[in-house]
């Protein structure tokens, strides 16, 4: 297999609170391979959350390397790190918080242009928003409205419009479809497979929600007190997981299958 | 019947202009040892029906209908009697066991308030039945905990501190508002193991609200479908997901996650 286009190797970040050591990320390393779906699962206090801020590189680690494109992005100097940003990009989980509220659309989508040394002015400019947002699944007409007028599902949208504008290598989503309805979040879902298949986009998706992972991933990581507990091709994984854990995950998602449970439960002694 | 929800409107008179009705026309039974699980997205009016039946709806809030509790009408009940009722009659957990908590307040005293107020116990007494009850819902080492603050506790611990105020005056009905979504899925499976025992060991009845169908599932007799403030449809839960009578309620089941779903269909034969 070609080399990965995301290579995380030993990362270690921990933290002093009252004294006490806490290991958010624990010799954490992963591979993802350019066009594919990884997810990252875990409950609160996994690390998957310090996982995205280091592979954003907004956070140091302690120990360990980020690689993009086999750049390690902690070795670059501060002007090559952000010319290096508009190739990877994040959409966050409160698409309330991650919109400026006083930018229009149009706005709030160009951002990321600046880290772009020839980024296209004036009607070029928004020819290329126009297409972000039909890209989306959004009318080009919401360029000069306001967040507020925008539901949850539709903000997702402008986020991963403003996401993909620098047409990035690597796109990092951070529970993004997790304040979502489950009808919008399927959308969400569908929309990302979409953009995959026409943009060719790499994806490491940080989910507590292994439904999710089943549905959209290629790849799977399984996080549990910063550590990878198991991590491989979800059809694996999640089928024959190996570890205990994996499998506790699992069989704690409610199903639809219990109805009836209560009567036999009830009936019997 | 413990719960009768008759045509309940629900209206919001903004500070001008006219009143918004959110809810509109919803009717269901609740008999007695009877859970049922009411399942909406974001908007479907499902909270506000939880808040008219405890008769917490803000000032602004307009209702007609009727909702009664036990035969007594809820909607012309003054504070007075509202307070009688609730946490005697109707015990309420909310999503957020953090801000439903008083942070500045030992959770033992929290459960023992209830009892104190409202049952006239003792202070030793009202300490000891907290402990029983912290005991119920299974807080390991319950008699070191019960000096604990909220801030002290996990996630689903402070949940279970929850349910043992709800319970604590022994209410005939217990409503549930979304009260696992802030928990992770493993913390959500104890949690709702805890519930479902206590509400199925003490016979009391529950309304479950929650915008994911597989914990309504799990737990609930009958499923009310609401979109929007409609009542989509009210049936036995096994049916409501089996052979789900309304478009809507086939989008919300499709809109689980694949492997849920593939449960729905590998069972079909039981």
């Amino acid at each position: 297999m070609s080399d990965p286009l995301l290579c995380v190797r030993g990362l270690r970040r921990h933290f002093t609170a009252q004294n006490r050591v806490i290991k958010a990320l624990d010799d954490v390393s992963l591979d993802l391979h350019s066009g594919r779906i990884m997810g990252v699962v875990g409950e609160s206090g996994s690390g998957k959350s310090t996982l995205a801020k280091h592979v954003m590189a907004l956070e140091r680690p302690d120990a360990g390397e980020v690689r993009l494109d086999g750049q390690n992005l902690f070795a670059l100097s501060p002007s090559a790190l952000r010319a290096k940003r508009r190739d990877f990009q994040m959409v966050f989980q409160d698409p309330y918080g991650s919109l400026d509220p006083r930018l229009t659309v149009g706005r709030i989508i160009a951002e990321p242009l600046h880290l772009v040394p020839d980024a296209p002015k004036a009607a070029a400019r928004r020819d290329m928003i126009c297409a972000a947002l039909e890209d989306v699944g959004l009318p080009a007409e919401v360029i000069d409205r306001h967040p507020h007028a925008f539901s949850g599902g539709q903000r997702q949208r402008i986020a991963i419009a403003r996401a993909l504008l620098t047409k990035p290598r690597l796109l990092v989503m951070d529970e993004a479809t997790s304040a979502l309805d489950l009808t919008v979040q399927k959308q969400i879902l569908q929309l990302i497979l979409d953009l995959r298949a026409q943009h060719g986009v790499t994806v490491l998706f940080i989910t507590h929600n292994i439904g999710v992972v089943d549905e959209i991933c290629d790849d799977v990581v399984v996080m549990q007190t910063g550590r990878v507990v198991e991590s491989g091709p979800v059809r694996q994984v999640l089928d024959a997981p190996r570890e205990a854990y994996t499998a506790k995950l699992l069989s704690a998602e409610p199903m639809l299958d219990v109805i009836g449970r209560k009567e036999r439960a009830r009936a019997g002694p | 019947m413990m719960l009768s929800v008759q045509n309940l409107k629900v209206s919001f008179a903004p500070r001008k202009g006219t009143p918004v009705e959110v809810v509109h026309g919803i009717s269901f039974d609740l008999a007695k040892g009877e859970t049922l699980g009411i399942v909406g997205e974001s908007g479907s009016g499902k909270s506000v029906l939880s808040l008219a039946t405890m008769g917490l709806l803000p000032r602004n809030a307009r209702c007609s209908g009727k909702v009664l509790l036990d035969g007594s009408d809820v909607l012309s009940a003054s504070e007075r009697q509202m307070c009688a009722l609730r946490g005697r009659k109707i015990g309420m957990i909310f999503q957020e066991p953090m801000t439903a908590l008083n942070p500045a307040m030992r959770i033992g005293a929290q459960i023992a308030e209830g009892l104190r107020l409202n049952k006239g116990l003792s202070k030793s007494d009202a300490r000891a039945e907290a402990l029983r009850l912290l005991d119920l819902v299974q807080i390991p080492h319950a008699a070191e905990r019960i000096d604990a603050y909220p801030h002290e506790m996990s996630g689903g611990q402070r949940q279970r501190v929850g349910i043992a105020i709800a319970l604590a005056l022994e209410p005939e009905l217990l409503i549930a508002d979304e009260p696992t979504t802030a928990l992770d899925v493993t913390v959500q499976a104890e949690v709702l193991d805890i519930l479902e025992r206590l509400v199925s060991d003490l016979g009391i009845s529950m309304v479950l609200i929650s915008h994911d169908l597989g914990v309504i599932a799990r737990a609930c007799d009958r499923t009310l479908v609401m979109y929007r403030g409609d009542q989509i449809e009210l049936g036995a839960t096994e049916q409501v997901l089996r052979a789900p009578a309304q478009d809507y309620t086939r989008s919300l089941i499709s809109a689980m996650p694949r492997r849920v779903r593939a449960s729905l269909e590998g069972t079909a034969h039981v």
